[in-house]
């Protein structure tokens, strides 16, 4: 407890030197019934407030939130102070937003990932707004003698109408710090908000625009040295013997050090850690098998036909279905392995001093970089402080805390403060990849075209289960199997955006467009036809919004004139991921006999939407990552060893290579469900079908540029 | 190793570095100039660029003696007070996510438009297509270099 007075009230006096006092909210971000306490600075002083973060109102009227999720260019360092300032009725210019560092008595669930940010704090961080402003309204009651009734508030003002009378929150926030909080707290309707749902601009983009240091690569620290480690070149090797003489007398080098199957060369320079790592002499030898390209396509066929798999989810008689198919659709998809391939490469700086430890990087999970830090140093956890950079992207890579890891052996190692660094080639070939797949689906098909049973198998990866056992179209089907098998493979893997749903969209919604053709019918209209069926006579549990998926394929079939284009091939796809909603039409048109995606129309239901600059280009850049790597993303390995180490092997998409993206949201006036991920799902199919309209040919594998089909045609 | 004597953002800097060291890392290793970003160390990405002589080059494979008396601005040199019309553009499109690409997209798009200042949005594509942005704001930094080009005289 006493860890926890101190952090608290360290942050407390930086607040107060920025804002030169005022009204001090502490509120909890971990527990929405709790309301938000007044923190004032004498309790503070004397360690007497039980309290977990600040929004702090200085008499300078700067209003200072703390955002504790790590921002990796999803825009949580702008959306959860919009969403403060709504309730407060804040001036939007004068709201300043600090990174938190990680502190987990005060914060729960820091954390970037499952496009949970918003949905998670949503309603903590609107009460923590409202009740500031009920303080400051109470205030400003108080000393005109006023009932609080007949205040108003406006961007950063309390204003009486009929006396003409008005103050700043700056100007209350000594007195408002003495209002006892209320019990109850009531919210704005959607109606009435002024600043959810406008454009804002990413509160970043001045440092971000003139090079101010802001991502963990850019942090240095007097007397830092730098370290490149040297790992395995393939996956199912170990260290068997080191010679570090040469790389020892290059110039620039302090140390290199060993641990576990790890080599770091340590120095002044990243220049110079670099060449001496070229001089190192490593022998590795064989710990588990070495796999190729050519071992995993042999292992999906096998696992796939002889694979003991495990039931994920089971509705009626598959196999009496498929005995009285009058029709069966077959077809299996499969995709790579792929790096996540942030921008800006893992890297982490750490001092293991004699204290603890100190750890400041790029981190989509800071308590896990605290956990491991304290396991490797015997420190408690609460001897270890994360400093929380901005973030160069993470796409699921800054979820594994490896490099955080190394970058703690390598100081307690050489006892001086390191930042750890890898290349793009360390980052491509390192690691923790989003793991291949490959997707068995079957299709019973009755007479009429009615979809009567349905099979799915996935064999993944180190993915436990490549399924989303329930997910469209389980409960729209009378008879259905879901099942999966894994390959334990010693190429780690790891979360990459949009989880497991990345491929299974593409590849289910790439199916149902078969399906839909076998049957005889509109892939936009069959798809209607099983949300109707799932919503008349449900099949089993059903753990997706019916209405939403219609609405959203709606939209999508009317903003993209379905159907109606002369000259366009249009795909559909719709998914439901991560809470939210998505429904996607691709175009293809053909110019010079080659196919070209001109175009993608994205219907998107995320609830309210509280960023809509953010929100768009969220959508937008869902679309482009989704799209990029189903045409290009491919990893391929020889003998445990990638192929692809850099950008020049890897093929990320360009500018050239986009489509434009026309994305319209639906104003259901639910909660926000999350928007990180979901609109990357559905892309790789609406590119597809639409491909398939015009060529006749499906793409079944991603990338789709090496598919036979493909080559034939571009 | 050797002293050598460069000429950033119109000063004058020394850096005791060995002379195959690429410009980009004694900009950031050795002269504190952070904005400059290291994405991929061969010249794929463009997170690196700078000007040299108002050339946009990638500075990850510029071997720092190679730069001699050159003038080399970085994206820290690009503007006073962050107000060439490039940024300003990017500041009013709202173009970045992550951010960690964008100097090196808005020190390509300052050299190109230097050059070419009333460019055709295929010249745009073409010129923009070299530097990767793996958030995917490539419709917005298209949108900002034709912004910035309506705007710069």
């Amino acid at each position: 407890m006493q860890s926890i007075e101190q952090t608290s009230r360290r942050n407390f006096l930086k607040i107060a030197a920025a804002t030169g006092g005022g009204l001090f909210l502490g509120f909890n971000w971990s527990n929405a019934a709790t309301l938000p306490i007044v923190v004032n600075p004498e309790a503070l002083a004397a360690g007497a407030v039980n309290f977990n973060s600040f929004l702090s109102i200085g008499t300078d009227n700067i209003i200072t939130i703390f955002s504790p999720n790590p921002e990796i260019g999803q825009g949580i360092k702008t959306a959860f102070p919009m969403i403060v300032a709504e309730e407060l009725d804040a001036d939007w210019t004068l709201v300043k937003t600090v990174q938190a560092n990680l502190d987990t008595n005060k914060y729960e669930r820091q954390v970037t990932g499952g496009s949970g940010a918003v949905p998670h704090s949503w309603e903590r961080l609107r009460k923590a707004g409202a009740t500031a402003r009920y303080l400051l309204v109470e205030s400003a009651a108080k000393r005109w003698n006023v009932p609080a009734s007949e205040i108003t508030t406006e961007k950063g003002k309390v204003f009486h109408k009929t006396s003409g009378k008005s103050l700043t929150y700056g100007e209350l926030a000594e007195d408002a710090s003495k209002i006892a909080v209320p019990k109850e707290i009531k919210l704005k309707q959607e109606k009435d908000f002024t600043l959810i749902g406008q454009s804002v601009r990413n509160v970043d983009n001045k440092n971000i625009i003139t090079g101010k240091p802001l991502f963990g690569l850019d942090f240095y620290r007097e007397g830092m040295l730098f370290a490149l480690i040297q790992r395995p070149k393939a996956f199912g090797l170990k260290l068997k013997s080191v010679d570090s003489a040469a790389a020892k007398k290059m110039p620039g080098i302090v140390d290199v050090v060993t641990f576990e199957n790890s080599v770091a060369v340590v120095g002044k320079s990243t220049w110079q850690v670099k060449k001496a790592r070229e001089a190192l002499k490593i022998e590795y030898e064989k710990e588990f098998d070495l796999e190729s390209s050519a071992d995993h396509n042999r292992i999906f066929k096998q696992l796939l036909e002889n694979g003991e798999a495990t039931v994920r989810r089971k509705n009626g008689n598959v196999e009496e279905a498929f005995k009285n198919a009058f029709k069966v659709v077959t077809a299996e998809y499969q995709c790579p392995f792929l790096p996540h391939s942030p921008l800006e490469p893992m890297n982490f700086f750490a001092h293991v001093r004699e204290d603890g430890v100190e750890l400041v990087g790029p981190t989509q999970t800071p308590d896990r970089a605290r956990n491991e830090a304290a396991k490797i140093t015997g420190f408690p956890p609460e001897k270890v402080t994360v400093e929380i950079t901005r973030q160069g992207g993470g796409f699921g890579r800054r979820l594994s805390a490896d490099y955080a890891i190394e970058a703690t052996h390598v100081s307690k190692l050489v006892k001086a403060p390191v930042k750890v660094i890898w290349t793009r080639e360390d980052d491509m070939t390192g690691g923790t990849y989003r793991p291949a797949v490959r997707y068995r689906f079957e299709a019973a098909l009755d007479k009429s075209g009615q979809m009567i049973g349905y099979k799915l198998r996935g064999v993944g990866m180190n993915s436990g289960n490549p399924t989303r056992e329930d997910n469209f179209p389980s409960g729209a089907v009378d008879n259905l199997l879901i099942d999966s098998v894994e390959h334990k493979s010693p190429i780690t893997t790891g979360p990459w955006r949009a989880p497991i749903t990345n491929f299974l969209a593409y590849a289910e919604q790439s199916f149902l467009d078969e399906v839909a053709e076998a049957a005889g019918k509109d892939p936009i209209q069959f798809r209607l036809e099983l949300f109707e069926k799932a919503k008349k006579s449900p099949v089993g549990e059903i753990k997706y919004d019916i209405d939403r998926m219609v609405a959203v394929t709606k939209l999508a079939a009317e903003k993209s004139n379905w159907g109606k284009k002369k000259g366009v091939h249009q795909g559909f796809s719709v998914y439901f991921s991560h809470r939210s909603y998505v429904a996607q039409v691709g175009e293809v048109v053909v110019e010079k006999g080659k196919p070209v995606l001109k175009n993608v129309i994205a219907a998107v239901d995320c609830g309210i939407v509280i960023n809509k600059s953010g929100s768009l280009q969220q959508v937008r850049g869902g679309v482009v990552d989704g799209v990029g790597h189903a045409m290009y993303g491919n990893m391929t390995f020889k003998d445990g060893a990638p192929d692809q180490n850099n950008f020049n092997g890897f093929r990320l998409i360009r500018m050239s290579e986009i489509p434009e993206v026309d994305v319209h949201f639906v104003n259901n006036g639910i909660s926000p469900t999350g928007l990180g991920e979901p609109a990357l799902p559905p892309a790789g199919a609406a590119a597809a079908n639409a491909f398939y309209k015009a060529t006749k040919k499906r793409l079944r594998n991603q990338p789709f540029t090496e598919e036979e089909a493909f080559k034939n045609i571009s | 190793m050797a002293l050598l004597k460069l000429q950033i953002n119109n000063r004058s800097y020394e850096a005791d570095v060995e002379e195959d060291t690429p410009l980009l890392w004694v900009l950031r290793d050795n002269l504190g100039l952070v904005g400059t970003k290291f994405g991929c160390g061969i010249a794929q990405c463009g997170a690196c660029t700078v000007h040299l002589d108002g050339e946009a080059v990638r500075s990850c494979v510029l071997p720092v003696s190679a730069v001699g008396k050159g003038k080399v601005t970085t994206i820290e040199g690009l503007s006073e007070n962050g107000d060439h019309p490039v940024q300003k553009a990017w500041e009013e499109v709202d173009v970045a996510q992550c951010g960690y690409c964008q100097a090196g997209q808005i020190m390509t798009a300052a050299a190109f438009l230097k050059k070419n200042p009333k460019p055709t949005d295929a010249q745009i594509v073409e010129t923009m297509s070299g530097n990767l942005c793996r958030c995917g704001t490539y419709h917005r930094i298209k949108e900002a270099v034709k912004s910035a080009a309506s705007k710069t005289k």
